[in-house]
């Protein structure tokens, strides 16, 4: 059989691969698009890697620290291409910061950072798999549908 | 070593500080205990932030600030301060701070005396953040034991009330946890410890869980009562059916053993019946005096010269 691309490739941009199937549109959802940013998304693409994955390419866009940082706690599997010139430059994991800060919403509304005090709501991690992060200020753990839920 | 630090959490304090504290408080005891006067805090003002409603803390505070030498200023009534004008709490610290040299806050919100120790240079004590934690109580809680009993070791602590809410519960477990006790909490299941609570717990204390004391009472060292909140529960009915099962009479403390104690870090509602008081168990207003002595301790390592 023929091989061919489902999706095709882009000049200049940001592929980001292996994103857990399903999840492509929570990712896309958490990025900062402009107007000149082509977008192409495979969901439930066939994988060597995993069984099944998403798929998302950015023409004309590289992603900010804090992009990354969201998409490891979506997707932690995911795998981060630089295009330039339809050539990769850089491949990269997406990498779990230690403390996550000013990403997420605390889901205790009783948590003093949903009280509009000047602070960035943090947390820790308590473990990456399965996901459990923990409120700095009230202690509460967060799990992987929470965090999901409130980024 | 306390000097300058904030006490947000009763972790934030080492088996060595913990000892050091009960040290210092049997010091301020016999002071307490001579009338002498000291003068420790000459200078030092502590200033006393309480959003929620308290009576025996904010006092305790206070007096013992006094008792120490040093004076106290405090927010008249949150709903009448700048609060009420919409001032963040960050914006009330920074003020605050340079009207005193040792806050003590209480607020309806969880995390919030950890933020006011991030926005303050002053030491910052946590006296209760909503259902969060309580550490000062657990000091009091935990200097009790050890002068009614001799030591906190061995002993078998049954924690008896709202579990789910109560922060003094959530602070003394904390604390247990450095300790060789066995635990048995008594609920309601609708107000069973946290999970967040209790997953933080048990690997480090040894708990059994029960809706029933009876089966426990008479084997029990520490008989810690809190109080059932009716506001908790959303059918009053099934509040007024539990309340019964949660009364501790002169019939319960017939059946405890030789030497052991209740304590409640008080008010009590009706989860005591006063009957009980006159008994040799009861030592929940001891349990409130000895706040004096600990929190005297307390404020002079943290803010003393």
């Amino acid at each position: 059989m023929e091989k061919t691309l489902k999706i095709s490739k882009i000049r200049e941009g940001t592929v980001i691969d292996h994103i857990p199937a399903g999840k492509a549109l929570k990712v896309l959802d958490i990025l900062n698009i402009y107007e000149n940013n082509s977008i192409s998304i495979g969901i439930r693409v066939l994988s060597n890697k995993i069984e099944y994955k998403d798929v998302i390419k950015i023409e004309n866009r590289f992603l900010e620290k804090i992009e990354l940082d969201k998409i490891s706690l979506l997707a932690p599997s995911a795998t981060i291409s630089i295009i330039k010139n339809y050539v990769i430059i850089e491949k990269f994991s997406v990498d779990m910061p230690s403390k996550i800060k000013g990403i997420l919403k605390c889901t205790n509304q009783n948590c003093i950072t949903n009280s509009g005090e000047p602070v960035k709501s943090e947390f820790s991690i308590i473990s990456k798999k399965p996901l459990v992060v923990k409120c700095i200020y009230c202690k509460r753990e967060m799990k992987e549908n929470e965090v999901t839920d409130n980024i | 070593m306390l000097k300058n630090k904030s006490l947000v959490s009763i972790s934030d304090l080492s088996d060595d500080d913990l000892n050091n504290v009960f040290l210092e408080a049997d010091k301020m005891l016999d002071y307490i205990n001579s009338s002498k006067k000291l003068d420790i805090m000459g200078s030092k003002i502590l200033a006393t932030l309480f959003y929620e409603p308290s009576t025996r803390t904010r006092l305790s505070f206070e007096s013992a600030m006094q008792r120490l030498g040093g004076s106290t200023i405090s927010m008249a009534d949150s709903k009448t301060s700048s609060v009420s004008k919409g001032e963040t709490l960050a914006d009330t610290i920074r003020i605050i701070e340079s009207y005193s040299d040792i806050i003590v806050i209480r607020h309806p919100l969880e995390g919030a005396a950890f933020l006011a120790s991030k926005f303050s240079s002053k030491p910052v004590i946590n006296a209760g953040d909503g259902s969060g934690e309580h550490p000062t109580q657990t000091l009091v809680d935990l200097y009790t034991i050890k002068k009614e009993l001799g030591e906190i070791n061995n002993k078998k602590i049954t924690i008896m009330g709202d579990l789910k809410y109560g922060r003094t519960v959530h602070s003394l477990l904390m604390a247990l946890t450095r300790y060789n006790v066995d635990v048995t909490l008594v609920s309601p299941e609708n107000l069973r410890l946290s999970d967040y609570v209790y997953n933080e717990l048990k690997n480090k204390l040894n708990i059994t869980i029960s809706d029933s004391l009876e089966k426990y009472i008479n084997d029990t060292d520490v008989l810690y009562v809190t109080r059932l909140q009716k506001e908790r529960f959303t059918d009053k009915n099934e509040y007024s059916k539990l309340i019964g099962s949660y009364r501790i009479t002169a019939k319960e403390t017939e059946k405890m053993k030789n030497n052991s104690i209740i304590m409640h870090p008080l008010p009590r509602v009706d989860e005591i019946s006063p009957e009980v008081d006159s008994t040799d168990k009861a030592k929940y207003f001891k349990q409130a005096s000895y706040g004096i002595p600990v929190r005297m301790a307390l404020i002079s390592m943290i803010a003393g010269d």
